[in-house]
C-alpha cells in the first residue's frame, strides 16, 4: 500500500525536492510553491537530521541552506556528495562572500541568493532535474576517456569513474564539441540552464572538481583545457 | 715665505666635489645635506674651528717672525758695530806712518770681506761719500758672490754725507756667480756703517749684508708645526662632534624608523628606553603615543568588525522572511484573478511593493558593504561602448514605457578602462534610468525626450557621460544629488520607484575605482552626470576625456 502511494506520486510529480532549512515558514512556502510547480518536497529544519532525511526520502534535488541549527550547511553537503551526485543548490543570504566558494568547493551545485524570485528557484531545480528526461544513446571519447551518455557513465581503460551528474553534464558539453571553445557563459547557459549572465565562479569551481576527478594530473589538466581569456575545451590529447 | 697660509680643513661637505660632475650627483649630495643633521653640525663645527685656527696661527706667525727678526737685528748690529770700531783702531793706529791710500783701503775692505766670508755675511764698499758716487754706477768693492745692488737705495741715501750714523734695513740680498751673473735672491738685512780712511781723507761707507737663511728655517720649521698641528686638531674636532651628534641623532634616528613603522601598520612597534635622560623620556612618551595610537584603532578595527558582522546578521535575517513574504506575495499575485477586485489588486500592490523592498534592502546592505570597507574590485578590461550598448538594451524598455529615445554617441576606437564591469554596469544603469526618470521638461509627457549617452576615452582614461534634455538642476544640487535619500524637490512624487540610493552607490562603485562621477545641470536645460575612470587601477586621473559641461549647453546668462 505504502509502496503503492509512493509510486503513485512519483507519476504524479517532477521530482522530489529536500528542502534543508531552519526557518520554518521559508521551508513551509518553499514546499507550497514546489508543489504548485509539480514537485513534491520535504522539510527539514536541523542540519543533524538532514541525512537522515536523505536516506529516508531519497530526493532528486536537494535544497541547502549554510547556516543550519545543529550541523552546518557545509558539512551536510559535504556528507551527501560523499555519498550521492544528487543535485545540491544552495541556498544562501550572502552573495557576495567566500561562503558561496566555499559551499561550491565542498559539492554544491548551484546557488541562489536570498531573496530570490519563486520562478528563479524553480528554473534552478528544473535545469538540475531536467537530465532525468532525455536518454539517447551516444557514446563520446575526450583524450581517453570514454563516456556513455544514456548509461551516465565515465570509464577510462574500463575503469568508471565517479562523477556527480553535474559533472558528468559539464564532461558531456565540452566533448560533444571538441573543436568549439566554450566561454564561461555559454557554460552556465547550457550546463546550468542561465540565460542571463551569472556568476562565472560556477564554472571555475566545477571545472576545478571535474579535473580533480577526471586529469591524471589536475595542475597540467589535458582532458579540460583552459583557453586563456576565452573559456575552456575539450582535449585533444 | 713669511706669510703664514690659513691652514684649510678638510671639506666637510659629501658630495661636494662630484658636484659639478653628475647632476645626479649633486642632488644626492644636496639630499644628503638637507637630511643628515649630523653632517650639518660636523661641517659646522668644523668650518668654525678652522677659522679658529687660521687667527690664532697667523698671530703665532706675526709674533715669532717679529721676535726671530728684532733678535737677529740686534745681533747683527753689535756685530757691525764691533767690526767698525775695530777698523776704526787699526786705522788709527796706523795713521802714523805715511802709507799710500789705495793699500790702506785695500787692506782695510780685505780684511772686512775676509772675515765676513768666514762669517757668514757680505761686505760692500762704497765708495768715498764726499764724491756722491752711487753703486750702481759701480766702484765699489764687495765679497765675492755678492751683488752690489742688494744694498737697498733707502740705505744708501742714508750715507749720502759723511759722518752719518749707523743705520740698517731689511733687504733682498741678490747672490751672483764667478761671471756676475744673478743666480739667486734671499732675504736679509743690510748694515751700513762710515770709516773714515785717514790715508786720503775720505769717508767710505762699509755695507754688511747678513742672509736670514737661518731664520727663514725656523720661520717654515714653525708654519710646518703649526699646519700639522691645525690638520690634527681639525680631524680631531671633527671626529669628536661626529661622536657626539651621533649619540643624539642615533635615537631620534631610531624614533623616526620605529615611526615609519608605526604608519605602515605594524602597531606593536616600539622604541627602546634606556637610562633617565631627556632621549630615554622621548622614547617613553612616543611609546606612550604608540601604545594609546594602538589602542584607540584596535578599538575602531573592532567597532568596523562588529559593524560589518552586524550587517553579516542583518542581511541573513532580513532576507529570510523576506523572501518567504516573496514567495507568498508570488503565490497570491498569480492567484490574483480567482480574487474579489479589491484584493487582487491588493495582491498586485503587495507585490509591486515587495519589489521596491527588495531593490531597497539590496541598496541598503550593498552601502553598508562601502561603509564597512567590504567591497572588492574584481578589473578587468573594460571597454565602456560595450557597457554602454548593454546598458541601453536592458533599460529600453522603462525608456519606451517612459516616451524616451536613447542615443548613443560613441567613437569608432573602443573606449578601454581597467575596472570591475559588474560595477561599471550599475553606474552607468543607475545614471541611465536617472536620466530616463528626468528626462522629460516638468514633468510633460506630451512628446518623445531624449537621452544621449557619449563615450570617449584615450591612453589615460575612458569617460562615459549621460545628458538629459529635462528639468536640470538648480544650483549647488550638482554637489547634493549624491547624497543618500536626496531629492531634488521633496514635496514632488517619485516616479521611478528608485530607492534615493542609486548615485549614492554609484558614488562608492566610482571612489572604488579612483575614478570621477560629476553632476552639472541648469535649471530648464537638463543635466550631465560624467563618469570618468582611469586607464589603470590606482593610476591617477588628470583630466576626463569628455567635457562635464555639455558642448550643446548654452553660455550662462550673467
Amino acid at each position: 500500500m505504502a509502496e503503492h502511494a509512493a509510486g503513485a506520486m512519483d507519476l504524479a510529480t517532477k521530482g522530489r525536492v529536500l528542502v534543508v532549512d531552519d526557518d520554518a515558514s521559508l521551508a513551509e512556502m518553499l514546499t507550497i510553491v514546489l508543489r504548485q510547480e509539480g514537485f513534491d518536497g520535504r522539510v527539514v529544519t536541523r542540519g543533524d537530521l538532514a541525512m537522515e532525511a536523505f536516506h529516508d526520502y531519497r530526493p532528486d534535488v536537494v535544497l541547502l541552506d549554510l547556516m543550519l541549527p545543529g550541523k552546518d550547511g557545509i558539512d551536510v553537503c559535504r556528507e551527501i556528495r560523499a555519498e550521492s551526485g544528487v543535485p545540491i543548490v544552495m541556498l544562501t543570504a550572502k552573495g557576495d562572500t567566500v561562503d558561496v566558494v566555499v559551499g561550491l568547493e565542498s559539492g554544491a551545485d548551484d546557488y541562489v541568493v536570498k531573496p530570490f524570485k519563486p520562478k528563479e528557484l524553480v528554473a534552478r531545480i528544473r535545469a538540475r532535474v531536467r537530465r532525468n528526461d532525455r536518454a539517447a544513446q551516444e557514446s563520446l571519447v575526450i583524450g581517453d576517456l570514454s563516456i556513455d551518455v544514456a548509461g551516465h557513465s565515465v570509464t577510462r581503460h574500463g575503469a568508471p569513474i565517479n562523477l556527480t551528474p553535474l559533472e558528468f553534464d559539464l564532461l558531456v558539453c565540452l566533448a560533444r564539441k571538441p573543436w568549439q571553445v566554450f566561454t564561461r557563459e555559454v557554460l552556465l547557459e547550457q550546463v546550468w540552464g542561465y540565460r542571463h549572465a551569472a556568476d562565472t565562479r560556477l564554472v571555475n569551481v566545477h571545472v576545478q572538481r571535474l579535473r580533480s576527478k577526471v586529469e591524471h594530473d589536475p595542475e597540467n589538466p589535458e582532458i579540460v583545457v583552459t583557453v586563456r581569456g576565452v573559456g575552456y575545451k575539450a582535449g585533444t590529447a | 715665505m713669511l706669510r703664514a697660509r690659513a691652514p684649510r680643513g678638510p671639506r666637510a661637505r659629501p658630495g661636494e666635489g662630484p658636484r659639478r660632475r653628475v647632476p645626479g650627483a649633486l642632488r644626492r649630495g644636496l639630499t644628503f645635506w638637507r637630511r643628515s643633521i649630523q653632517a650639518r653640525v660636523v661641517a659646522s663645527t668644523v668650518i668654525l674651528t678652522a677659522v679658529v685656527i687660521a687667527v690664532v696661527g697667523w698671530l703665532l706667525l706675526q709674533q715669532t717672525r717679529d721676535g726671530l727678526l728684532d733678535n737677529r737685528v740686534k745681533a747683527v748690529t753689535a756685530e757691525v758695530a764691533d767690526e767698525v770700531q775695530e777698523a776704526n783702531t787699526r786705522l788709527t793706529s796706523a795713521s802714523g806712518q805715511d802709507v799710500d791710500p789705495s793699500v790702506q783701503r785695500s787692506d782695510l775692505t780685505e780684511l772686512i770681506i775676509a772675515r765676513g766670508a768666514t762669517r757668514g755675511y757680505g761686505v760692500v764698499v762704497a765708495g768715498p761719500a764726499e764724491e756722491g758716487v752711487r753703486i750702481a754706477a759701480g766702484g765699489t768693492v764687495r765679497s765675492s758672490h755678492f751683488a752690489a745692488t742688494s744694498v737697498p737705495v733707502s740705505l744708501e741715501r742714508h750715507f749720502d754725507k759723511p759722518d752719518a750714523a749707523m743705520a740698517w734695513a731689511y733687504t733682498s740680498i741678490v747672490h751672483t756667480d764667478n761671471e756676475d751673473q744673478v743666480v739667486g735672491h734671499e732675504p736679509g738685512i743690510a748694515v751700513g756703517a762710515q770709516v773714515h780712511l785717514p790715508a786720503d781723507g775720505s769717508t767710505y761707507t762699509i755695507y754688511f749684508l747678513f742672509p736670514l737663511e737661518e731664520q727663514a728655517n725656523t720661520m717654515s720649521l714653525v708654519v710646518r708645526a703649526l699646519l700639522t698641528a691645525g690638520t690634527l686638531m681639525l680631524v680631531l674636532v671633527a671626529g669628536v662632534s661626529w661622536l657626539v651628534t651621533r649619540q643624539v641623532v642615533t635615537p631620534v634616528r631610531m624614533a623616526r624608523r620605529v615611526a615609519e613603522r608605526l604608519a605602515s601598520g605594524r602597531l606593536q612597534e616600539r622604541l627602546r628606553v634606556s637610562g633617565d635622560d631627556d632621549l630615554a623620556r622621548l622614547a617613553t612618551s612616543f611609546n606612550q603615543m604608540a601604545s594609546n595610537l594602538q589602542r584607540q584603532i584596535r578599538q575602531l578595527e573592532e567597532l568596523s568588525r562588529v559593524q560589518r558582522r552586524f550587517v553579516a546578521d542583518v542581511s541573513h535575517e532580513l532576507r529570510t522572511p523576506l523572501t518567504t513574504v516573496r514567495m507568498a506575495g508570488d503565490v497570491l499575485h498569480d492567484a490574483r484573478r480567482d480574487f474579489d477586485p479589491a484584493t487582487g489588486r491588493a495582491a498586485e500592490l503587495l507585490q509591486k511593493e515587495l519589489d521596491r523592498f527588495e531593490t531597497l534592502l539590496v541598496d541598503l546592505l550593498e552601502i553598508s558593504r562601502f561603509d564597512a570597507g567590504a567591497a572588492v574590485l574584481e578589473t578587468d578590461d573594460v571597454n565602456l561602448i560595450d557597457v554602454a550598448h548593454r546598458v541601453v538594451d536592458t533599460t529600453r524598455a522603462l525608456a519606451e514605457q517612459r516616451r524616451v529615445r536613447l542615443e548613443v554617441d560613441a567613437p569608432d576606437h573602443p573606449c578601454l578602462a581597467e575596472a570591475d564591469v559588474r560595477r561599471v554596469e550599475r553606474i552607468v544603469r543607475n545614471l541611465v534610468t536617472n536620466a530616463i526618470d528626468h528626462a522629460h521638461p516638468d514633468g510633460d509627457r506630451s512628446g518623445i525626450a531624449r537621452v544621449v549617452i557619449r563615450v570617449a576615452g584615450d591612453d589615460q582614461a575612458a569617460a562615459i557621460a549621460v545628458r538629459d534634455f529635462g528639468v536640470g538642476l538648480a544650483p549647488g544640487e550638482s554637489a547634493m544629488v549624491f547624497n543618500r535619500f536626496w531629492r531634488a524637490d521633496p514635496a514632488r512624487a517619485r516616479t521611478s520607484g528608485g530607492t534615493g540610493l542609486g548615485l549614492s552607490i554609484s558614488m562608492e562603485d566610482t571612489h572604488l575605482h579612483g575614478g570621477w562621477l560629476q553632476a552639472w545641470g541648469r535649471p530648464g536645460e537638463g543635466s550631465q552626470f560624467r563618469l570618468t575612470l582611469p586607464r589603470r587601477v590606482g593610476g591617477s586621473l588628470r583630466q576626463s576625456p569628455l567635457p562635464l559641461v555639455p558642448e550643446d549647453a548654452p553660455e550662462p546668462v550673467r
